[in-house]
């Protein structure tokens, strides 16, 4: 198994990225960390005739705090999040969801950038992105574009990244206080998740004020199950409302069937791992007003 | 302004302390390069797709598969491979362990164990069994079994607490 032949360049500035790729775009192909390209091209499902190779362009790997937001450039290593304190402090929905992408040596290599474009159905970043409510910002030679999350996430490995348009960063509300919580079931640690829930909760005087849930596994995109979402809301947490949004979830999902799991089995798991992330989320999450620190800048 | 894209780059890379030069083709995988061009047959081939870990090496000291990177993307990095942890007379302490505790039958996946646990104590000295197992999760074996594997390196994680980390030559 080898690649098909291509013609390969390695720009170092997102400039020269941009440029290459209003050029070659069409029949091209952006290499960010590879882990998921580089097996298609082996097999040849993929014959770009052009790689664009982002891994010299220095300037897409940071992580940096704004205003009540993280922005996180789209070649930072998966691994770097991980590692990071300031996203285990302000972003611990993906810095729990980030453990769960394959395997240490695949997530040195891996980025969030190319994970959130390649926009595999069952990838963790996707589902952290539409639950954190995150914003994706794409460069061109015709200039700079933001997208939700929402909107960016189109079918199965589609985007709304034109051509000729780079992924360079995602912007995602910090969340520190909020309780959050990123469950799987997969057949082996580090495979693609059968189902997986990323739930994030806000508490206010003992009951949740906002709740928001996506899947991943489930669907061709990200999926929100808003009617699930409602139930919890004005209300104090407890089982009885954890099991009759695992019903509304099971219900309202409408996963394939494929050698890995039945949509039936899918279902099911999405229901229970939901009642087990809420119950997770209520518990971390943080009540402002209990806090002796409530006066300072709450960023979540 | 950008290079224009070729098919044929020059990459120049350290493996294991020595700097190597070569024109190589850019589709050409970074283990085809290590096992073809520069002869070292240590690190070996499995399934091609990211999934076997049996190419596992380290990049810049962190273990990624060599077969899902291409030779020109390590141009100026310092790449480890397996012949760099011991040799017959004088074993790193890892190969050791595997040894002791039959963490090895047929040997084909054996490099990629080696080198995925290698980074792995080193980030983890102390690392429980859950840990351990979660990181080899990430590297197939088809003979021996698992048990051993796991149990050579919670040894040579004591191993190496008492006896040092090895890898001088290149560190």
């Amino acid at each position: 198994m080898k690649p098909a032949p291509f013609q390969y360049a390695a720009p170092e500035t997102v400039d020269e990225a941009v440029m290459l790729l209003s050029e070659y775009g069409r029949d091209g192909k952006i290499l960010a960390g590879g882990q998921s390209l580089v097996p298609l091209l082996a097999m040849r499902l993929a014959r770009p005739s052009v790689l664009i190779d982002l891994n010299r362009i220095a300037e897409l790997d940071y992580i940096r705090q704004t205003d009540g937001e993280v922005a996180i450039g789209a070649m930072t290593r998966q691994r770097t999040i991980e590692r990071s304190g300031e996203v285990r402090e302000h972003l611990p929905l993906w810095w729990e969801a980030v453990r769960y992408v394959g395997h240490p040596q695949i997530r040195n290599r891996g980025t969030v950038g190319g994970s959130l474009a390649h926009a595999d159905p069952s990838a963790e970043l996707p589902a952290a992105a539409a639950a954190t409510g995150a914003t994706l910002v794409t460069r061109s030679t015709r200039g700079e574009r933001t997208v939700s999350a929402e909107g960016f996430f189109l079918s199965y490995l589609a985007t709304a990244l034109e051509p000729d348009e780079l992924l360079v960063e995602v912007r995602i509300p910090a969340h520190a206080r909020a309780g959050t919580a990123f469950l799987e079931v997969a057949r082996r640690h580090g495979d693609y998740a059968l189902a997986g829930v990323a739930a994030m909760v806000t508490m206010r005087d003992g009951r949740c004020e906002a709740v928001r849930l996506a899947f991943t596994g489930v669907g061709p995109v990200p999926v929100r199950v808003a009617e699930a979402e409602e139930p919890l809301i004005g209300r104090r947490p407890e089982e009885s409302v954890y099991a009759e949004i695992a019903r509304i979830v099971a219900g309202r999902l409408d996963p394939d069937s494929d050698i890995h799991a039945s949509a039936a089995y899918r279902k099911d798991v999405a229901g229970v791992l939901t009642a087990r992330a809420l119950a997770l989320a209520v518990s971390r999450a943080q009540e402002p007003m209990a806090d002796s620190r409530s006066s300072m800048v709450d960023h979540g | 302004m950008a290079d224009p894209p070729t098919s044929i780059r020059r990459v120049t890379v350290r493996v294991n302390g020595r700097e190597h030069s070569r024109e190589v083709d850019v589709r050409l995988t970074l283990v085809d390069f290590l096992r073809e061009a520069l002869a070292l047959t240590g690190t070996h081939v499995g399934c091609e797709h990211g999934v076997c870990g049996a190419c596992t090496i380290l990049l810049n000291g962190e273990a990624v598969r060599s077969c899902l990177m291409f030779a020109v993307q390590a141009d100026g990095a310092e790449v480890t491979t397996v012949e760099a942890l011991g040799t017959p007379e004088r074993l790193h302490p890892l190969q050791e362990a595997f040894r002791d505790h039959h963490g090895l039958q047929c040997g084909f996946c054996t490099p990629g164990f080696l080198m995925t646990a290698v980074a792995f104590l080193r980030e983890t000295p102390q690392p429980t069994d859950e840990e351990i197992r979660e990181v080899l999760s990430g590297n197939l074996c088809r003979c021996t079994g698992y048990q051993g594997i796991v149990e050579a390196v919670r040894d040579a994680a004591e191993r190496l607490r008492t006896q040092g980390p090895g890898l001088e030559s290149t560190e």
